[in-house]
């Protein structure tokens, strides 16, 4: 059956093949796809090729101590950008533990039938919503509204826990902890959208296996289904990781700025995204080359996340 | 039908060759006169050269004069309907590189053209770039400090503070100055620019020269040893009036335009002075301008003067090939030097007095 079906497609190509102009326009179609895709290798190479070569005085003056020096001081033309890269990693992370929580659980809420459909489409339609968001305005919400809300929180714990170093300073206005509580915000979309997605698309006769030997929803949605959509949810993941790592304009609005490694959550920091917002108008020299070796090191940390997201999936998918 | 399509195609290609030969022609009357001629080359290349002698002239620069330039060339295009200027305050780094370029008719900038600026620009135009001070203006220190309307600074307490020595509020240097005042024992936040900033420049200029202590050197960015760092003067507004307990520096006009409360601080002469537009000029007062005009006065000697007050410099060609641009630059240099003064006042800069203005006049007339 399906060998008779490939043979008789095969005629029809041939047959159009004689149809001159239809073929023309393939053609043309064809070639202009070839040009976009090879134009998207050749833009990122090309953007690579520049990041180097401007890069390049800051790379054969600091060579890999940049990445473990704390000094950032265009006055004596040393630079290093361990507080930067710090900064950047930490907040990622610590978004990441307020997000993923909450987005999978959006997400298999969302995707389960306790709601109306009345009621269930709005509500994603509204999670994605946020996505539309531009991250200035989580800036400013962040500076106006969530700072001065979650201050006298802050402070308390500060005053109970301050023994601890995550909590050892007394709440500045600009700090890291703030920073991570909107970027966690600002990636819930990505991993709400991402992993309901995968949800749904989990086989319903696995549903119906599950409840056929008699496990409960939770232990379905727990055993099964959350289990056979896990590829989708890390891609998910890695992918609200990534858009962490890169943000720009909240983070430098709302993390201090300050070129220090701080134990404590509650005291400013810097990221490197951040930092290359701030100075880049008046750099030159060697500040700006140190500037773009930054954006390399930033562009090799989104490289790692997004490799290690592949490889992750693909074992998952694997599995299953 | 091939040939149809054949036709759609070069006709498609051609529009799109047309439309990117428009976009180059739209281009050429922005670049600077000195690179290219324009005015030769245009039939259609620029609109404005033809009609009615319209001048558009385009600059780049430097943000802490960017209220007051952009307040006259307003002010002035709607006396002189032909001459349109326009400003982009892109940051006097950015400006000297634009400048530098030939991407703008004129730059502008915090910081004097250093050396090797001067030298690129001698290889690349054969003559000396020609830099005029506009304007100036002070910086201020500006605080949150609830029940404390008029802080008094004196040099150790404002060098501590931003050395990192005074971290709380009633430190005995601040409370000496104070008597009266009831001052917190809370900590002291101090805020700075995180940006590269002409202000800063300013700042540390001044802080380099009466603080003995501070050894991060001068800069548009500097390594701070202490504080957090906010983007632009509204980062460091909104951050000071948020944070009880702050205090940051911003431009006076700044300061001012925004209610902020500004410190007086203790000058040379170990007088305490309130940040005014007739303080801050009066740090310029019996200061001998050199020919280059790169007037800097980290810390006056004028004992009514405000010591934290700077310039800000106008980048100009030696030579400008088109005639009507470099009449229209003089002209609305004279003007803003003399009919512009009540804006600079009026926005709390420091107008460049009468002598210094006249030179600069001077100056701006023998651009070819």
């Amino acid at each position: 059956m399906t060998l008779q079906t490939i043979a008789h497609s095969e005629t029809l190509i041939e047959s159009s093949q004689k149809f001159n102009p239809v073929r023309l326009v393939d053609r043309i179609f064809y070639w202009v796809t070839v040009a976009m895709a090879i134009a998207i290798g050749v833009i990122l190479l090309w953007i690579t090729w520049s990041l180097l070569s401007i890069a390049f005085p800051a790379i054969a003056k600091f060579n890999i101590g940049f990445l473990f020096s704390t000094s950032w001081n265009p006055v004596q033309d040393s630079f290093g950008a361990l507080p930067q890269i710090t900064g950047t990693i930490v907040s990622s992370i610590i978004a990441l533990l307020f997000a993923v929580p909450l987005g999978v659980g959006v997400a298999v809420f969302l995707s389960e039938n306790f709601l109306p459909s009345k009621l269930q489409t709005p509500l994603a339609f509204v999670v994605e919503l946020l996505a539309a968001v531009p991250s200035v305005v989580y800036g400013m919400w962040g500076i106006f509204v969530l700072v001065p809300f979650i201050l006298p929180g802050l402070q308390t714990i500060h005053n109970l826990f301050g023994w601890f170093p995550l909590f050892s300073t007394a709440p500045s206005t600009r700090q890291m902890f703030a920073t991570a509580l909107v970027l966690a915000i600002m990636i819930l979309p990505t991993i709400i959208a991402i992993s309901r997605d995968s949800l749904l698309s989990v086989s319903p006769q696995l549903r119906q296996g599950a409840y056929g030997l008699g496990a409960t929803r939770w232990e379905t949605l727990v055993q099964v289904i959350v289990p056979s959509a896990l590829s989708g949810i890390i891609g998910s993941v890695m992918l609200a990781l990534g858009r962490a790592l890169g943000e720009t304009m909240a983070a430098a609005m709302l993390i201090g700025n300050s070129n220090r490694i701080s134990a404590s959550l509650f005291a400013p920091a810097s990221t490197i995204s951040a930092m290359i917002a701030n100075q880049f108008a008046e750099a030159s020299g060697l500040q700006k080359s140190s500037l773009f070796y930054l954006a390399l090191v930033l562009m090799v940390l989104t490289l790692v996340v997004n490799v290690l997201a592949e490889i992750i999936v693909s074992k998952f998918q694997q599995v299953e | 039908m091939t040939s149809l399509t054949r036709f759609k195609r070069n006709a498609a290609v051609a529009t799109l060759a047309s439309l990117s030969m428009g976009l180059a022609v739209s281009c050429t009357p922005s670049s600077p006169d000195v690179a290219t001629s324009p005015a030769a080359g245009g039939d259609a290349a620029s609109p404005a050269a033809g009609s009615g002698g319209t001048v558009t002239l385009s600059g780049a620069g430097a943000s802490f004069p960017a209220p007051l330039y952009q307040r006259w060339f307003a002010d002035y295009n709607k006396q002189n309907p032909n001459t349109q200027i326009s400003y982009q305050s892109v940051g006097s780094g950015a400006g000297v590189e634009q400048f530098q370029a030939g991407t703008v008719d004129f730059g502008a900038s915090d910081a004097p053209l250093k050396a090797a600026d001067k030298e690129t620009f001698k290889a690349k135009y054969g003559a000396e770039p020609i830099q005029v001070p506009m304007t100036g203006g002070s910086v201020v220190f500006a605080y949150n400090l609830d029940g404390v309307d008029e802080l008094k600074l004196s040099r150790d307490a404002y060098c501590g503070i931003v050395e990192g020595k005074i971290t709380t509020w009633n430190d005995p240097a601040i409370a000496a100055a104070n008597s009266g005042a009831t001052l917190p024992s809370s900590p002291i936040n101090f805020v700075h620019r995180s940006d590269g900033s002409g202000t800063t420049y300013a700042f540390t200029n001044h802080l380099k020269a009466a603080c003995p202590g501070w050894t991060a050197g001068v800069n548009k960015s500097v390594e701070w040893p202490v504080g957090t760092g906010a983007k632009g003067n509204e980062g460091v507004t909104a951050q000071i009036q948020q944070t009880p307990g702050a205090i940051g520096y911003t431009e006076f006009s700044y300061a001012k335009e925004n209610g902020l409360t500004m410190a007086a601080i203790e000058n040379a002469s170990g007088k305490i002075i309130a940040p005014t537009p007739e303080a801050g000029a009066a740090a310029f007062e019996g200061e001998t301008v050199p020919a280059d005009f790169a007037l800097q006065v980290p810390d006056s000697k004028n004992p009514e003067a405000y010591p934290i007050s700077t310039l800000t410099w106008l980048l100009l060609y030696p030579e400008y090939k088109d005639a009507a641009k470099r009449d229209a630059l003089n002209s609305v240099i004279t003007w803003s030097l003399t009919d512009g003064k009540a804006a600079a006042n009026d926005l709390g800069y420091i107008p460049v007095d009468t002598a210094l203005a006249t030179k600069v006049k001077d100056q701006v007339a023998t651009i070819k």
